[in-house]
């Protein structure tokens, strides 16, 4: 969007205006982003630029909170079970959601709109209240402070994004490529793995990312439901910042901002790959 | 043959399939196995939310007016004084009813559970029934009426009797009436609490007027953010994207740090004002653990959930329109506002509806650098289910949060539908 040719003085200092606002609007997007890397590099246990790191002094730079972070056996632990619970979480909220999506896309699904919303409903409902919900009810039938508790939970947190980008890609899903499938004497499954896995593989996966990382991301409710063996790497964290901050957990969120980066590539290449197969091209 | 049957029509005049049955009859049976196909596939997972979530929810809700704990400790009692009709004393039956399960309970040591609730209402009740309780060891036989005043007179005042007769029924709305700064007075009626205890009324409208500045704040920083996204060529513009989906997918907890980083009052931000002197270094400005640390943080974390939705709204304005009122002779400014604007109002929406409800229950961003001036709604629930161990007036709070949240969602689905919310 260049300025026309046309436009006059004013028009001209309005645009350049405009993208300084919008240049600085970005820089309050991204500087909190950017801003803790070096400062998890700091010699010191600050959380300033110390003169040394402002001068590129070596001497001001070392890698001491992240060895105290890979030496901490609490910190690995968190590790560990953010992972389980997230890959276990990750896998149950894929498997309903994708089958649950394909029902909701056939053409005659009734009460569409309902079950939707039911469906969508744990994104919309505050953790706070979904938490609140968990904690009384999961320590009732004794799945608080388990790890069935904390996976049923954010398996019900990530189904919704499954649902979503799921549902989205077969929207443009060719039901007789179903019927050619099973004419040509292939069974349900057989067509399922075999025809419609491949063609909407991109909304599954990026909604496994979705809901990865809303595993690993959640906090609120681990809060409340999981029990000292189940302390995960946001727990640790929240805890971290709310007694004494100290630098390994700008350490910590350095790495979590490298895996952000991760899954981010890895949905900007899906959709890459899913619009050069629907043949957009991007210009 | 059949085949031959179905192509001639039959004595009856139905049309009929290849088999012989009916046509309409086919067709019914054909779209009831396809939707119970349809709902096969979705009832796993329906079960599973409605076993791990809606369940959960429910019995919160239920929490909040249900509380049996009266009913739990004194069974016999809570049913007399349900028949009583609650005029003047009770009769001679219910003192010793109550005394003989008072007993029990303190055999049991869940007197307290039940002074609590009576507490709420009266205060001075703990000590009513725990005194009670332990001096009734002496009495053992009636009548216990006389007995009972004997021990303490409030036993004698009609309406530590009526209070009771109306706790010990199990269900109640004055966890609600508590939420909202009022409660039951002793003769029964609604009046507000002393004006020292009030904070949910004030806490309510803070976290209402909060969430509505920072909806605004996001619209303001998210609709030039947008607008140049959707008009700059894709190349750019998909570089641009990522400075907006990066903070997008980084962890809330980083985000959250980092604000403390910036903002604390030895932090980077601090620091450059006094280098450039606009702050003297013993003057430093608070910026972090108040209302402001919530807001800077929270509209940072919520501006791509508008900006999102608006970019997705702006890229599909065809850029000819706002030309053609140019060419109409519409000044810049007027043909933005009147021809542009006004086709970005459902992205504006769809925004601000998903920024407000996500503000209206945020946690864990107050909770870190909101202070105490900076605390959410959010922030007592979780105190009452971790501190003050009040479930019921947090699942009260909770409730009434949950209502308007839910009466939010409703207006979305309708405004733009709960699958078109666009991911990524």
């Amino acid at each position: 969007m260049g300025i026309p040719i046309y436009a006059g003085r004013l028009e001209r200092t309005w645009y350049y205006t405009y993208r300084v606002i919008c240049g600085l609007i970005f820089f309050f997007l991204i500087t909190p982003i950017v801003v803790i890397v070096p400062l998890s590099f700091n010699a010191e246990p600050y959380f300033t630029f110390t003169r040394e790191m402002l001068t590129l002094d070596p001497a001001g730079f070392s890698l001491r909170w992240y060895q105290e972070f890979l030496n901490s056996e609490q910190w690995m632990e968190g590790i560990k079970n953010t992972f389980i619970i997230a890959i276990a979480s990750t896998f149950l909220a894929t498997s309903l959601g994708t089958i649950a999506a394909l029902g909701l896309s056939k053409p005659y699904m009734p009460y569409k709109n309902a079950i939707m919303a039911l469906l969508i409903s744990p994104m919309v409902v505050p953790l706070i209240i979904s938490a609140a919900g968990m904690y009384f009810f999961y320590s009732s039938i004794g799945l608080s402070s388990t790890y069935p508790g904390i996976i049923l939970a954010h398996t019900a947190l990530g189904t919704p994004f499954v649902i979503i980008t799921v549902t989205a890609t077969l929207v443009g899903f060719d039901q007789t490529l179903v019927r050619a499938s099973a004419n040509l004497g292939a069974d349900p499954t057989t067509t399922f793995f075999k025809v419609i896995m491949p063609l909407i593989a991109p909304g599954v996966i990026s909604g496994a990312l979705f809901a990865f990382i809303t595993s690993v991301d959640e906090i609120v409710i681990v809060y409340f439901i999981a029990g000292p063996d189940q302390t995960t790497v946001p727990l640790k964290m929240f805890s971290g910042i709310r007694e004494e901050i100290s630098p390994t957990i700008l350490a910590v969120a350095s790495i979590l901002v490298g895996l952000s980066i991760i899954l981010l590539t890895t949905l900007e290449l899906i959709r890459r790959r899913n619009e050069r197969l629907r043949g957009i091209v991007p210009q | 043959m059949a085949q031959h049957e179905s192509a001639t029509p039959a004595a009856d005049d139905v049309m009929r399939a290849a088999d012989g049955k009916p046509l309409k009859d086919s067709l019914r049976r054909s779209m009831r196995r396809a939707k119970t196909k349809a709902l096969l596939l979705v009832a796993p997972l329906g079960l599973f939310i409605l076993f791990s979530f809606a369940l959960p929810i429910a019995d919160m809700v239920k929490r909040s007016f249900y509380s049996p704990e009266i009913q739990n400790v004194l069974p016999e009692t809570a049913e007399l004084l349900g028949d009583w009709d609650g005029d003047g004393l009770p009769p001679e039956q219910i003192y010793a009813t109550f005394a003989k399960e008072l007993a029990q309970a303190d055999e049991n040591r869940n007197v307290g559970v039940v002074s609590q609730r009576v507490n709420y209402v009266m205060p001075g009740a703990r000590s009513l029934f725990s005194g009670t309780a332990r001096k009734l060891g002496n009495v053992d036989s009636g009548p216990y009426k006389p007995a009972m005043i004997e021990i303490d007179e409030d036993w004698g005042d009609p309406e530590v009797w009526s209070i009771l007769k109306r706790e010990a029924y199990p269900i109640t709305m004055a966890y609600y009436l508590s939420a909202v700064d009022l409660r039951y007075n002793a003769a029964g009626e609604i009046e507000a609490v002393a004006s020292y205890m009030q904070i949910y009324q004030k806490l309510f409208w803070r976290t209402l007027w909060m969430s509505v500045l920072i909806t605004v704040m996001t619209i303001l920083l998210g609709f030039p953010v947008s607008y140049l996204l959707a008009n700059l060529p894709v190349r750019t513009s998909n570089l641009l994207m990522i400075l907006v989906l990066l903070p997008f997918w980084t962890s809330l907890l980083v985000r959250t740090s980092s604000w403390i980083v910036i903002l604390q009052s030895e932090g980077v931000l601090n620091d450059v004002l006094v280098t450039f002197g606009i702050f003297s270094n013993d003057n430093r400005p608070q910026m972090i653990y108040n209302k402001i640390g919530t807001i800077v943080g929270m509209t940072h974390i919520l501006l791509p959930f508008m900006i999102l939705p608006l970019y997705s709204v702006m890229k599909g304005i065809p850029p000819s329109y706002l030309r053609a009122a140019r060419s109409l002779g519409a000044n810049p400014v007027v043909a933005f506002v009147r021809v542009y604007v006004p086709q970005t109002i459902p992205g504006i929406g769809a925004g601000s509806i998903l920024v407000f409800i996500l503000s209206i229950g945020y946690y864990i961003t107050p909770a870190l650098i909101g202070g105490s001036s900076g605390q959410l709604i959010s922030n007592f629930i979780a105190y009452h289910m971790q501190q003050s161990l009040n479930w019921h007036l947090a699942a009260a709070l909770g409730s009434i949060l949950l209502f308007v949240v839910l009466g939010l969602y409703y207006i979305y689905n309708k405004l733009v539908g709960a699958d078109a919310l666009k991911l990524g």
